[in-house]
């Protein structure tokens, strides 16, 4: 029988000690002395949000396929076991073998969103590796960070000794030979470290240097040595078909938020929505191949015995093959039990169809995500949805037996005014009185709109990447505006709102954009008690107040500036393949409200046609 | 037709608590291909029901739950198919049909548990315990204050004793299951260490479930040998 880190008596006083013991269906065991390199891939947050990522899965199994490397999974330990660990100077494990990470050649970590940075400094410290880079010896695991916060990696650059840029599919490989022979070797640290930086998609931070001019503005950014590349270029995988996939995920005890298979039909997204990072930094959009996609569901459905699968990609709408794919979906799981769950579809008839098909119309609910209020605004940010579609949707909806609607929204998007937040009260209201518009006896009670707005935060890498960015106090008196609206309508009883959290906005608006300097307010804050920063119960906006006065840094040069268009921005040496021309471009057409086509109507020219395939070599 | 599953629950899977070991069967089912029936309506779920459950913390020799199969399978195949897609820690024992009908259910039946107690830690209870087990067993009443939701009440624990001995180091009991009685093993050992003047420490017994029983007239019958092997 297995041993655990952990005693009985410790695992019997936390919550749910099903997150530290392995031992799930489809993890991977292998003997420990028999592979040359040991990796604790990481999501460092709880073990119910960690097990739903895809990512690691997928590079769970990439690694894996290696005989000579064992790929082990580590996740946050909640506060009670956290605070268990620190008492007892117990140092965190890995889920299969149960060993120490210290033991392990990479710790693997994937950024996933900002707001989990204190806690990857809560995964170094109870590992016993140094917090900061600089201070890591010989035989300590090395520190690689993946994922989409990646693409501004500056903030975290002093806790990791390398960053993988784009999609781990293409370079890993490459690292792990090359670390093997320089283990092999006996080689140094800093030796591997600047052999490494020549692998493509690799930035080893310790080996770039940044000037500030006086007004706090970044001077230069350049590499400190000979030979270690000025651009990074970011990593994608043009044949998604040919990709490791986890055909037989691990299949968790307790119950995650992602509890079921998920298919990716496709990476990328042909609409250029001018506010999502997502969508420019996985151009071209690629899809996966649908006869791939059909046996892929049926081996992953068969290993896991899951009673769910759903569907991933940031649009599936826009995938070409979604008929053919749901059909067979459908007609697969009618009489076995298994749901179907189809997230970002657009609602058409075409949806509606499909979805009248796998759900319980009286239960479940529409969504829309408009993401702004009027037409003007929608045309600014190029969220290409109308309210004749929406209207036309909703409708078509609720002739269906549908009540319940979910609208999403942003406040605080660029040139946003007073009027254009009103419409987002007003555009509710018009979808309710199109529900009273149907005869009361067709009708199934009283309509419920839910209505939640996010603040909006600039990310690098899109069309606002330069923008400012609103303060707490703005983004509050906004959701007032659209809260008042709402209750002093007609229909106000049918409709609910609710708004983000303001404060966890602005800091996440802060890291997101970030340079190196922003380093020591988060190793300040997380030294202080941050931890958790993404929970809204755990979150404390005082901790990192604080760090920001400890530590010089002044949040409005991160948040409210606007930068200048010849600002060097913390993230210029990455290439996305997106140039920062076409950046530039979609933010002059969004000033003047101009619409851009999505990639399948006509190309833009962002840049990512030079990767060869996808989209943009469609038809 | 309906069919009776035992199962055992070693190692760290104590960890797992009652509800997931149902999600784990779910789900053990769809992968060993086991055509299980379901129940009717738009959220259809597996016809499984388990005949008691088990605290987390504690392991068992002897689960059971009773489920509906749509297509027959040989007991030997589907204890082979089960076992080929278990956890570490998890084993199926048997296989077996059984009577249809609520009276044949598990969970209905069950109406006694065997258990087998060992003290993590020796010096949990004062050397020469087991001597005094006997005197403790042999009382006419064994009054202890049981929790509940509602508070605390006394509540004599004697009846639902069944047996109580001491074995190779440790305490072999069996107790009242099910929904008409239902004792605790842990609630008989702190009532022990209380006759002997202590306290046992949290989490300082090892327990294991060997066996749940139902009662025919004065009989207690393995669950087990109430169902019959289904020939291939």
């Amino acid at each position: 029988m297995r041993k655990l880190a952990l005693d009985d008596e410790i695992l019997l006083k936390i919550e749910k000690p099903a997150r530290y013991i392995g031992n799930e269906i489809n993890a991977v065991r292998k003997d420990a002395d028999a592979v040359d390199v040991r990796i604790a891939m990481c999501f460092p947050d709880v073990y119910e949000i960690g097990m739903s990522h895809l990512g690691i899965q997928i590079l769970y199994e990439l690694f894996n396929r290696r005989e000579d490397v064992w790929c082990e999974r580590v996740y946050s330990p909640w506060t009670d076991l956290d605070k268990i660990m620190r008492e007892r100077d117990i140092p965190l494990f890995a889920l299969e073998s149960q060993d120490p990470i210290l033991d392990f050649d990479f710790l693997g970590i994937t950024i996933q969103y900002e707001m989990c940075y204190t806690n990857i400094l809560q995964i170094l410290d109870l590992s016993h590796i140094p917090l900061l880079a600089k201070d890591r010896q010989e035989g300590c695991p090395l520190v690689i960070g993946g994922g989409p916060c990646t693409y501004n990696p500056e903030p975290l650059a002093d806790f990791f000794d390398l960053f993988y840029i784009g999609e781990g599919e293409t370079s890993y490989d490459a690292l792990i030979d090359l670390y093997r022979e320089h283990k092999a070797a006996k080689k140094s640290r800093k030796e591997f470290l600047l052999a490494a930086s020549r692998i493509p998609g690799i930035y080893v931070p310790s080996l770039y240097e940044a000037d500030y001019h006086e007004d706090g503005t970044i001077a230069s950014f350049a590499p400190v040595c000979e030979g270690v590349p000025a651009v990074i270029q970011k990593q994608i995988v043009m044949d998604l078909d040919r990709a490791p996939y986890p055909k037989a995920p691990i299949v968790p005890f307790i119950k995650v938020t992602q509890d079921r298979v998920v298919l990716e039909i496709q990476r990328g997204c042909i609409r250029g929505c001018r506010f999502c990072q997502a969508g420019m930094i996985y151009r071209p959009a690629r899809e996966r191949d649908v006869e791939g996609l059909k046996a892929c569901a049926d081996e992953m459905l068969k290993n896991t015995g899951h009673e769910e699968i759903s569907l991933s990609s940031l649009s599936s709408s826009d995938y070409s093959q979604l008929r053919e794919l749901t059909d067979y979906l459908i007609k697969k799981c009618s009489g076995s039990g298994i749901n179907i769950s189809l997230p970002s579809l657009r609602i058409d008839a075409f949806s509606l169809d499909v979805m009248g098909k796998v759900q319980d119309v009286r239960k479940s609910s529409l969504t829309f995500a408009p993401e702004a209020g009027s037409q003007r605004l929608r045309d600014v940010i190029n969220k290409g949805l109308t309210e004749e579609v929406i209207l036309k949707g909703a409708g078509d909806a609720f002739e269906g037996g549908w009540n319940k609607v979910k609208l999403y929204f942003m406040l605080g998007l660029p040139t946003e005014t007073e009027e254009d937040r009103k419409e987002i009260a007003h555009l509710a209201e018009r979808i309710a009185e199109r529900y009273y518009e149907i005869p009361k006896e067709r009708r199934n009670g009283k309509c419920q709109i839910t209505v939640s707005t996010s603040f909006f935060v600039p990310k690098p890498f899109t069309p606002f990447q330069w923008e400012r960015m609103c303060t707490k106090d703005e983004f509050l008196g906004h959701a007032r505006t659209v809260n008042h609206e709402i209750k002093d309508q007609l229909n106000r009883k049918s409709i609910r709102y609710h708004w983000h959290e303001a404060d966890v906005t602005v800091l996440e608006g802060l890291l997101a954009r970030g340079d190196r300097r922003v380093g020591a307010a988060i190793l300040d804050a997380y030294r202080h008690g941050a931890l958790y920063d993404a929970w809204t119960d755990e979150f404390r906006s005082e901790l990192w107040e604080q760090a920001f006065q400890n530590t010089g840094i002044d949040p409005n040069f991160y948040t409210v500036r606007e930068r200048s268009l010849d600002e060097i921005l913390p993230w210029d040496f990455i290439d996305t393949g997106v140039t920062k021309a076409h950046l530039a471009r979609e933010r002059q057409r969004a000033l003047a409200q101009e619409v851009t086509e999505n990639c399948r109507r006509k190309c833009s020219g962002c840049g990512a046609r030079r990767y060869g395939g996808g989209v943009c070599y469609e038809g | 037709m309906k069919v009776r599953i035992k199962f055992s629950k070693q190692g760290v899977m104590k960890f797992i608590g009652h509800l997931d070991v149902m999600r784990f069967f779910q789900k053990a089912m769809r992968r060993a291909g086991i055509d299980i029936a379901f129940t009717e309506g738009f959220s259809p779920h597996m016809i499984m029901s388990f005949a008691l459950p088990l605290g987390v913390g504690l392991t068992s020799s002897a689960e059971y739950m009773d489920i509906e199969i749509r297509t027959p399978v040989s007991s030997a195949e589907a204890v082979a198919r089960l076992n080929g897609v278990m956890a570490e820690g998890m084993e199926v024992l048997s296989f077996r049909q059984i009577d249809d009908g609520k009276a044949a259910k598990a969970m209905t039946l069950v109406a006694a548990a065997d258990y087998t107690v060992r003290l993590r830690d020796e010096a949990n209870l004062p050397a020469g315990w087991q001597e005094r087990l006997p005197g403790f067993a042999a009382q006419e009443h064994i009054v202890v204050l049981k929790k509940s939701k509602t508070g605390e009440r006394e509540e004599d624990i004697r009846p639902m004793i069944y047996r109580l001995e001491a074995k190779d180091g440790a305490v072999q009991m069996r107790l009242a299951a099910g929904s008409a009685a239902n004792l605790k093993p842990e609630l008989v050992m702190e009532a022990f260490a209380e006759y002997l003047g202590t306290e046992l420490p949290e989490y300082g017994l090892l327990i294991n479930r060997e066996e749940l029983y139902a009662q025919l007239s004065q009989d207690f019958i393995p669950l087990n040998d109430l169902g019959r092997d289904i020939d291939a």
